[in-house]
């Protein structure tokens, strides 16, 4: 029998549950005995002139070993914005002359011992002159972040101009909403961190936790302006990243920077408070959309406007409304769509990619879109997709955005995620309580989504990952892998792929990933690639290598390599009808390594979809939601292991919830962070979500032999617009039309009583 | 310097501490125990979890000096003979993990939950942990981890009773 597709316990997890991961905080390596430590001097101000920097006190305090600012840095480049963005808004390693958000490192304290820290960094004096914080989704230009850049537009993806006057004409129903996706932390349970040292070669060892080695190994050498071949990244545990951890940050590049200028092993170990300041946050969007179609529910035009706040400099903020704009039509068939994004920089922590990268922030919007237009029109929400979702199809399907869609079908998936939820009888319980006038009334939210995972790197380029698979002379195995798992399970997952081909069971087969000197080339985890791509490499990987050992086991044999049997469960080759003319794997591996490297190219992304049905109850007279269930489909072709594709659905559900209902990072008007702790940041715990329903689907694409998508985003793309579209829903009744994220008890109560008002005075 | 004298994993331990050394960091640095994680500086999270004679603590939140004639387990302390702990077993076979940073202060904390609510309901689980924090499950998978956990410990006592 196969394993594939079967639940595989994760080889994994003993170390997790017993000694606990390795992450950069636990390391011991005898390469880092004597490290100093690194510590930040973030600013606390929006914006502000730098005047100067008095380190004289922090330098005669105990333990203080040196203090740096910009001056020493200067020879580091500064980091140009992502994107086709305004090329004056670059980025220094530390704040130059201005600092631009509160968090943004001004200078670096190295001390001996980890607890002199954070004293020395109190006795740092810098004097910043303010300026006014520049803030929000349409940030004049009368004061200038960068006054290089003459504005704090950094950039656009479309042409405004190009909007068409005429795109809602013959549009019997026509809505218009702004909708905030608000700014969340990705927060990692594990912060940021690093670890350094040069070798007398001049070579730099890093160990940082990150999402991709190679990827960082290039940024680390980039802005340290070294060659690639000066740099080694090695990988520790990794403790989540969901997007955050891909790449190299500066503060990375300041404790290499650090190590080399001392000429000693530096640390980072980065606090909750620098991690909610310090770490890239995610989507902050405004969506400004225009749906039309006709009155029995024809979605005929939509428009989409979109504006992108990326922070104080533009890194992923650069790009991700390029993706949010791809997907502008998700998986509808919409005769007129169009869209257009703004990037603008404001004075607060930079934006980068969090779980869905610009694709969740597409679905909020068009699914906001869906129900708003359902509302106006007055029909069934089900129905109006029902009505508008692509037929079925499996030939790819171009987008009038660009994108190519696999295989796909969304119907379908809509009617299993309603069947499971009892959708009708939920209509029904819900008719039954407006009309009775419950104070807990019911609420009932559909998404149904389309996804883009397993991009290429650009144009022309088709996505790609390599694998190393080696059978050794014990009848272990060993994989190299160019992905990089922090949590997924590529061990488990990667091990079941080999096993499947060679007969070894997975406890005997180890994974490797992270490290550049032994695996130079990978793309990392992360847009929902690695099974895709990484798992395809370790699938072909595994059958050359038992073709090259065919190979070997005929020359031996004397016989026809196409005469050869292999015998999985006895891992040997034997002529076939003889089973005493046998050739083992381990044999052949003691005669010479038997290993083989392959790189996987698929035909292009994959495009996973599904339909999420979120159930609240709100309480009409204090707006307080509980999301009672959360029934969903998504259809990532085929599933490997169910346990791991439940669990990474699980978590993505879960995030997406989150951002419905509770998270958000708050600045007040001045620029100042209110959410910089765990006790201020709403961070989602286990009583504030239900149990998950999963509906199981399972549509192959035909882009990779194993026939899958990625899964690892889908939760989150899903579930958010689910959620909020449930909670309008609970109170759609009571004049109700939007409510922004996140749907908080005071934010649904203040919604309650304008709709009230207002539908008072209309009457009056 | 206080002199402390304490038993971690069932083994007695006399150490000189800093007064205002914290119980996480005195495991961590000074014992090698890194199973335990520093999640936040607000007592938030949970990842810091251990037993302080057989009750959930966070150790962010306790000086060594407090663990001081007390016994401390560790999830390092947790599994027998190399067989994992029924708490350790059921997130391994619910998937209750992921990147595991969480995992030893939320398998610590389900020890001391489990200890005091042998047979939590699913709403009472989800309220014993809602000081510890995960970003990768959902929560969903330890939840159910919790629950068969508590299911494997009433068998065990059963079966124990059957054979006395
Ligand atoms: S480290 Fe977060 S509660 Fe202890
Ligand atoms: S498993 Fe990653 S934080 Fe819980």
């Amino acid at each position: 029998m196969s394993i594939l597709g079967t639940r595989v316990l994760r080889t994994e997890d003993p170390r997790f549950l017993t000694t606990g991961g390795v992450y950069v905080e636990d390391l011991v390596d005898e390469r880092l005995d004597g490290a100093c430590h690194v510590f930040f001097v973030r600013s606390p101000v929006a914006h502000a002139r730098i005047s100067g920097i008095d380190a004289s006190a922090a330098l005669a305090a105990p333990g203080v070993v040196a203090v740096f600012t910009a001056a020493d840095v200067a020879d580091l480049p500064t980091i140009p914005p992502s994107g086709p963005m305004n090329k004056h808004m670059q980025q220094p390693m530390l704040a130059t002359d201005k600092v631009r958000y509160v968090g943004e490192p001004v200078a670096v304290v190295v001390v001996e011992q980890p607890y002199q820290g954070e004293d020395a960094l109190e006795l740092v004096a810098v004097d910043y002159e303010p300026l006014p914080a520049v803030l929000g989704f349409d940030p004049s230009d009368d004061t200038l972040l960068f006054e290089d850049a003459g504005t704090n537009v950094a950039g656009w993806w479309g042409n405004p101009a190009e909007l068409k006057a005429d795109l809602f004409d013959g549009c019997e129903v026509v809505v218009s909403q702004v909708i905030i996706n608000q700014r969340v932390a990705p927060a990692p349970m594990e912060s940021r961190g690093a670890a350094a040292v040069w070798g007398a070669d001049g070579r730099l060892t890093a160990w940082i936790p990150n999402q991709g080695a190679q990827g960082t190994k290039g940024g680390l050498a980039r802005m340290l302006n070294l060659e690639p071949s000066q740099v080694r990244v090695i990988t520790p545990d990794v403790g989540g990243a969901f997007g955050a951890k891909f790449g190299a940050d500066r503060e990375h590049v300041i404790v290499a920077w650090v190590a080399r200028e001392l000429g000693r092993p530096a640390r980072w170990s980065e606090t909750r408070y620098e991690n909610l300041i310090g770490m890239t946050h995610g989507r902050a969007q405004q969506h400004t959309i225009t749906i039309g179609g006709s009155r029995d529910g024809d979605v005929l035009a939509y428009r989409l406007e979109v504006v992108q706040d990326a922070g104080a400099y533009v890194r992923a903020g650069g790009f991700l409304p390029m993706l949010t704009r791809l997907m502008t039509s998700g998986p509808y068939d919409i005769p007129r769509a169009e869209s257009v994004a703004k990037v603008v920089v404001t004075s607060t922590t930079p934006i980068g990619a969090y779980r869905g990268a610009g694709r969740p922030e597409a679905s909020a919007a068009l699914e906001r879109a869906i129900d708003l237009f359902a509302a106006e029109a007055g029909l069934d929400p089900a129905d109006v997709r029902r009505k508008n979702l692509l037929p079925a199809f499996t030939e790819p399907h171009r987008t009038a955005f660009g994108a190519l869609y696999d295989t796909g079908d969304y119907v379908t998936g809509l009617e299993r995620a309603l069947a499971a939820a009892g959708y009708v009888e939920l209509r029904a319980e819900q008719a039954a309580r407006r009309a009775r006038g419950d104070v807990r009334q019911l609420g009932i939210g559909l998404a149904s989504y389309v996804e883009i995972t397993g991009m290429g790197e650009g144009e022309g380029s088709g996505p790609n990952e390599n694998a190393t698979v080696e059978v050794r002379p014990d009848g272990t195995a060993t994989i190299l892998t160019g992905t990089s798992p922090h949590g997924q399970g590529h061990q488990t997952a990667w091990a079941m792929l080999a096993s499947e081909e060679l007969g070894i069971p997975v406890e005997k087969i180890t994974l490797k990933w992270g490290d550049t000197d032994l695996i130079p080339k990978g793309g990392g985890t992360g847009g929902s690639r690695s099974l895709q791509l990484g798992g395809a490499a370790v699938r072909q990987a595994s059958q050359e290598l038992i073709e090259e050992a065919r190979q070997r086991a005929a020359a031996q044999l004397e016989a026809s390599p196409a005469d050869l049997v292999y015998d999985k469960t006895k891992t040997s080759f034997n002529v076939a009808g003889d089973p005493d003319a046998a050739v083992p794997l381990t044999q052949l591996a003691e005669q010479e390594r038997l290993l083989i490297r392959a790189v996987f190219t698929g035909p292009g992304a994959t495009f996973p979809f599904g339909t999420h049905v979120a159930v609240v109850e709100v309480d009409a007279e204090t707006g307080k939601p509980t999301l009672l269930r959360m029934i969903t489909v998504d259809d990532a072709g085929v599933v490997l292991n169910p346990l791991l594709a439940e669990g990474q659905r699980h978590g993505g559900i879960g995030q997406g919830a989150a951002q419905a209902m509770v998270e958000e990072v708050v600045y007040d008007t001045d620029g100042n962070p209110l959410t910089t702790s765990f006790a201020d940041y709403p961070f989602v715990s286990a009583t504030e979500l239900p149990s998950f329903e999963l509906v199981d689907s399972q549509t192959p694409t035909t882009y990779n032999p194993l026939g899958v998508k990625g899964i690892g985003e889908a939760g989150s793309i899903g579930s958010t617009p689910a959620v909020q579209n449930a909670i309008v829903d609970a109170v759609a009744h009571l004049g109700v039309r939007h409510i922004d994220m996140p749907t908080t008890s005071r934010r649904i109560w203040q919604a309650i009583r304008a709709a009230g008002q207002h539908s008072e005075s209309e009457h009056a | 310097m206080t002199q402390i004298e304490l038993t971690v994993n069932g083994e007695k331990r006399s150490d000189e501490v800093e007064p205002r050394l914290l119980l996480v960091h005195y495991l961590r640095e000074l014992l090698g125990l890194r199973a335990a994680n520093v999640g936040c500086d607000t007592t938030s999270c949970g990842a810091c979890t251990v037993l302080l004679d057989g009750k959930s603590v966070k150790s962010c939140t306790v000086l060594a000096v407090q663990a001081s004639g007390h016994e401390v387990t560790t999830a390092e302390g947790l599994a027998v003979g190399g067989e994992l702990h029924p708490v350790q077993a059921a997130f391994r076979q619910q998937h209750g993990l992921q990147c595991g940073f969480c995992t030893p202060g939320m398998v610590m904390a389900t020890v001391g939950l489990l200890a005091e609510n042998p047979h939590p309901t699913e709403a009472e689980v989800r309220e014993g942990l809602e000081g510890n924090l995960c970003r990768c499950t959902g929560y969903h998978n330890i939840v159910r981890a919790v629950l068969a956990a508590a299911q494997a410990q009433a068998g065990q006592v059963t079966g124990e009773q059957v054979t006395a």
